[in-house]
């Protein structure tokens, strides 16, 4: 349940989503970069 | 053992292994419960109303824009006196990261500005000295990108972060400096001790901070596995290529 925010819910609700958003985007980037690089590497060192 | 064999990409790759999953976790938590604790559990501000909620992601996400540069300058000095390749490629690894810190700072302050001072932007020096740093970020990650021999990369990318320092430093203090525009004095100033927050939105605050500091720090060190991966990913390649 939300808290009552008011007529500025907006803009707060706005800066959780925006910020969420980009945090999710970056730990999801470099988590799958991450599992894509070692896998090649260990194609590469595996022959 | 000295400090430096840490910086061995063997040894990196050893001991931040079992590091990363407790990093992650201890950001997660940190981070969770300050937001969760901050956006439902604490009173609205006499002066901002609903949008003192905004202070657990802005405050939080700030210092570590202007706190992921000077980690990058100290990497970049390492790699320009010591020429150790780990501190190269963690100074990289965090570009992007700080990135992102900045440019939450920026929307979450235009987001509050809008209700507070009725605009969401003003070429106040604080703002203006972030829009730089920003600037700084996009043009270091460029620079990284388009030089294709990584040692010069790093050389070049060294002195362009040497020189950004300044607009961290600008970022940091330009309140104190110019003593105008509408950007308030910093909320936790580290130096003097004597905070402006109230003592209710402090403990979720701290929390905040914290989290996102020790989410830069997995962030960082995930990203800089990564790039030594790629590295010896390049030279494995290139020692294949010449054999060929």
């Amino acid at each position: 349940m939300l808290p009552d925010l008011g007529p500025r819910a907006v803009y707060v609700l706005l800066s959780y989503g925006v910020t969420l958003v980009l945090l999710a985007a970056i730990i999801g980037l470099s988590a799958r970069r991450a599992i894509k690089v070692r896998r090649a590497l260990e194609e590469i060192e595996n022959g | 053992m000295s400090m430096w064999e840490y910086a061995n990409p063997k040894k990196f790759m050893d001991w931040t292994a079992p590091v990363l999953p407790w990093a992650f976790g201890i950001a997660g938590l940190l981070t969770g419960v300050g937001l969760v604790w901050g956006f439902f559990f604490t009173p609205e501000a006499e002066l901002f109303g609903a949008t003192v909620k905004i202070i657990y992601l802005h405050v939080p996400a700030a210092l570590m824009a202007i706190n992921a540069w000077f980690m990058m300058l100290v990497a970049s000095l390492i790699w320009v006196i010591r020429r150790h390749h780990v501190s190269a490629l963690a100074a990289r690894a965090a570009a992007p990261v700080g990135m992102v810190m900045t440019v939450i700072a920026l929307a979450t302050g235009a987001l509050w500005g809008i209700p507070t001072w009725g605009t969401y932007w003003v070429w106040d020096p604080r703002l203006t000295s972030f829009m730089i740093l920003f600037l700084f970020y996009l043009g270091y990650i460029a620079l990284w990108e388009a030089i294709e021999d990584p040692d010069t990369a790093a050389d070049l990318t060294a002195i362009l972060c040497i020189v950004g320092s300044v607009f961290a430093i600008l970022s940091r203090y330009a309140v104190r400096f110019w003593n105008q525009g509408l950007h308030q004095g910093t909320s936790v100033p580290v130096v003097t001790g004597g905070r402006t927050v109230a003592d209710v939105y402090w403990v979720p605050l701290l929390m905040c901070m914290i989290g996102f500091g020790v989410l830069f720090v997995a962030l960082v060190l995930l990203r800089t596995r990564t790039e030594i991966r790629l590295r010896r990913m390049r030279a494995l390649t290139a020692r294949t290529t010449r054999a060929a």
